[in-house]
């Protein structure tokens, strides 16, 4: 498939933004840039799952919270030098452990799929919680090393962090755009065509669960080097439920929707949150005026506005 | 184990199971029943439970605040279906965006009720009728479990009776199924809806108003049970009352037993038996339809 300009033009934005985050950002705005980035790789690699396949995890938390904690562990039992290779062991482990609940909770279907994700990883975070000479227990695991090169400050993790995660994006993007991403969005339209031109959808699925999961796992290694701290709450629902929150506000139909609605709830909440006590009143209201107002997300409103310029819009989507 | 510690360990499990019947009812009528995905359900139950608070505290009668808990609930719930929820029917991504919206419910009803009644922790107590309890033997129950398993009884029958006795209920039912069609046989569906909502949420405010004695009136109370009620209403099939009271029971029943058993883990109990049902039945226990997908 060939890359047609305005295709680039977002990823043309995303350089501009965060590359500029490394000059001209305060102690502050990198450490928020960071956040940004590593749950949007999160968010990013859930939507191969939730936009492009129609699956509704709602237990990808268990993922990012493996990673999370395969790194620190890792890190700070064998030594800072650790800290890369754990990057490496997280998405492998992921792949594994995907593969697993993969087969045991794609053979069911929609909410009942959720469900059972939603309960695979509760009991990890039951388990990281109450196994507490293992894995820390509530209060998760602080100082965990790093190599002395991230170490100097928030900018070098952050620059260390964004090349990743774009490395990352890069891959998710490219697979969107594959024949393979094309088979994911027909399985999510009309799964029994997919099965009439001999695909197998189940495998399908499974190959993007663990694709997705995997990222997922990377996203929280890296979150575990940005204040060197992990926590059980990382696994908790509200984690996956977040992430959904976040994609679906973005827009779930678009490749960097779901970013956008990273970005956009992590700085209204952190603009919201030092002024008012009822910051989530007031999440409460913009996302309820994001649903009646705008059905396709942020992404959507942009594009409308877009397409008053261009003839053709939604380019994203297209197979 | 002896006997005794087994009857009141059972009737510890069957009480607690009764209110997540209570809660989860309304959950499965809204959910299974209305096909509308409501994860704001849990703070219909704390809304009941904080209106319940505030109108026995104006009249000091228990009674009257359980109907002000369930009036309440249920007009706040169709007040938000009618402003919101019925708005995004038919949308392409409709399921995705009542996550969204009934997310957003949750922030703003935690941080209303918050406002309103202050962060700190209410207290109501068992009405004097129901404050004693009764003796069998070495065993003592309170009487308002009791009267809470008798309650719940009565929901799942009436409810039972409703859905699939009565053509109210086939109009319910089918205005899910196939909204144009009923629209078409001159059904006001939208009427049907809201207050299926309202009714709905209702009952998740009766259940706040009945748990409140029990547990402890807090902002945040509804989160905590929105999973539990979700998990009971899958493990019980979608829409399906009896279901749902079957799961409710199960997982009270092997809370109790399992916090003797393994004190420690107990709290992960609920979700090892969803996961065993849903990989054993893959559409809950109690469903008609094979669940595994054919392809």
């Amino acid at each position: 498939m060939k890359t047609k300009l305005t295709e680039m033009a977002p990823w043309l934005a995303y350089f501009v933004i965060f590359v500029s985050m490394i000059f001209a950002g305060s102690d502050h705005s990198i450490h928020v840039a960071s956040q940004i980035i590593i749950l949007g790789l999160f968010a990013i690699a859930f939507n191969v799952l939730f936009g492009t396949t129609g699956l509704l995890s709602f237990g990808q938390a268990i993922f990012y919270g493996l990673g999370a904690y395969i790194t620190g562990m890792m890190a700070k039992s064998f030594g800072a030098d650790f800290f890369l290779w754990a990057l490496l062991i997280a998405p492998v482990a992921a792949l594994a452990l995907s593969a697993v609940l993969g087969v045991l909770s794609l053979r069911l279907s929609e909410v009942y799929f959720t469900m059972l994700t939603l309960a695979f990883a509760q009991l990890a975070w039951g388990i990281c919680v109450k196994w507490s000479s293992f894995t820390g227990g509530d209060d998760g695991i602080q100082a965990i090393p790093k190599p002395d090169i991230l170490n100097m400050g928030g900018r070098n993790y952050y620059i260390f962090a964004l090349v990743i995660v774009s490395i990352c994006i890069y891959l998710l993007w490219r697979l969107d755009r594959s024949p393979f991403g094309s088979v994911l969005k027909g399985i999510r339209q009309n799964p029994i065509r997919i099965s009439f031109i001999g695909l197998n959808v189940f495998r399908h699925k499974l190959f993007a669960y663990m694709i997705s999961s995997s990222f997922t796992a990377i996203a929280g290694g890296l979150y575990a080097g940005i204040d060197k701290s992990i926590h059980p709450d990382m696994l908790v629902w509200t984690m996956s439920g977040s992430i959904i929150l976040m994609t679906i506000l973005g827009g779930m139909r678009s490749f960097f929707g779901p970013l956008i609605g990273v970005a956009v709830f992590i700085l209204l909440e952190d603009v919201i949150g030092r002024s008012t006590e009822y910051w989530s009143f007031v999440i409460g209201i913009i996302m309820i005026t994001v649903v009646l107002l705008f059905p396709k997300g942020i992404v959507g409103v942009s594009r409308h506005f877009a397409g008053l310029f261009a003839k053709k819009g939604g380019q994203f989507d297209n197979p | 184990m002896t006997f005794e510690i087994f009857i009141s360990q059972f009737f510890g499990g069957l009480s607690v199971a009764m209110l997540l019947f209570l809660v989860a009812s309304g959950l499965t009528l809204i959910f299974g029943v209305a096909k509308v995905f409501n994860f704001a359900h849990g703070s219909f139950y704390m809304l009941g439970a904080y209106f319940s608070y505030q109108a026995i505290s104006m009249f000091e009668n228990f009674w009257i605040g359980a109907v002000a808990a369930a009036l309440g609930a249920g007009l706040v719930g169709m007040l938000l279906e009618i402003c919101f929820i019925r708005r995004i029917a038919g949308r392409e991504e409709e399921g995705a965006f009542q996550i969204l919206l009934t997310y957003a419910f949750i922030l703003i009803l935690d941080d209303a009720v918050k406002y309103i009644w202050g962060p700190a922790y209410k207290t109501i107590s068992k009405p004097d009728s129901l404050a004693g309890s009764l003796d069998f033997g070495q065993v003592t129950i309170p009487t308002f479990n009791l009267f809470i398993i008798v309650l719940g009884l009565v929901i799942v029958v009436a409810a039972w009776y409703v859905l699939s006795r009565t053509k109210t209920g086939k109009i319910i039912q089918a205005a899910s199924t196939d909204t144009q069609m009923v629209g078409m046989l001159g059904v006001n569906v939208s009427l049907v809806m809201s207050l299926v909502f309202g009714v709905a949420t209702a009952m998740g405010g009766l259940a706040g108003a009945m748990a409140a004695p029990l547990r402890t009136v807090a902002p945040g109370s509804g989160v905590e049970v929105i999973i539990d009620s979700l998990i009971v209403v899958v493990i019980g099939g979608l829409g399906n009352f009896w279901g749902a009271l079957f799961a409710a029971l199960l997982i009270g029943e092997v809370n109790a037993f399992g916090i003797l058993w393994m004190p420690q883990w107990a709290s992960l109990l609920s979700f090892a038996v969803m996961i065993v049902v849903l990989i054993f039945k893959p559409k809950g226990l109690f469903s008609r339809e094979k669940g595994r997908k054919k392809i």
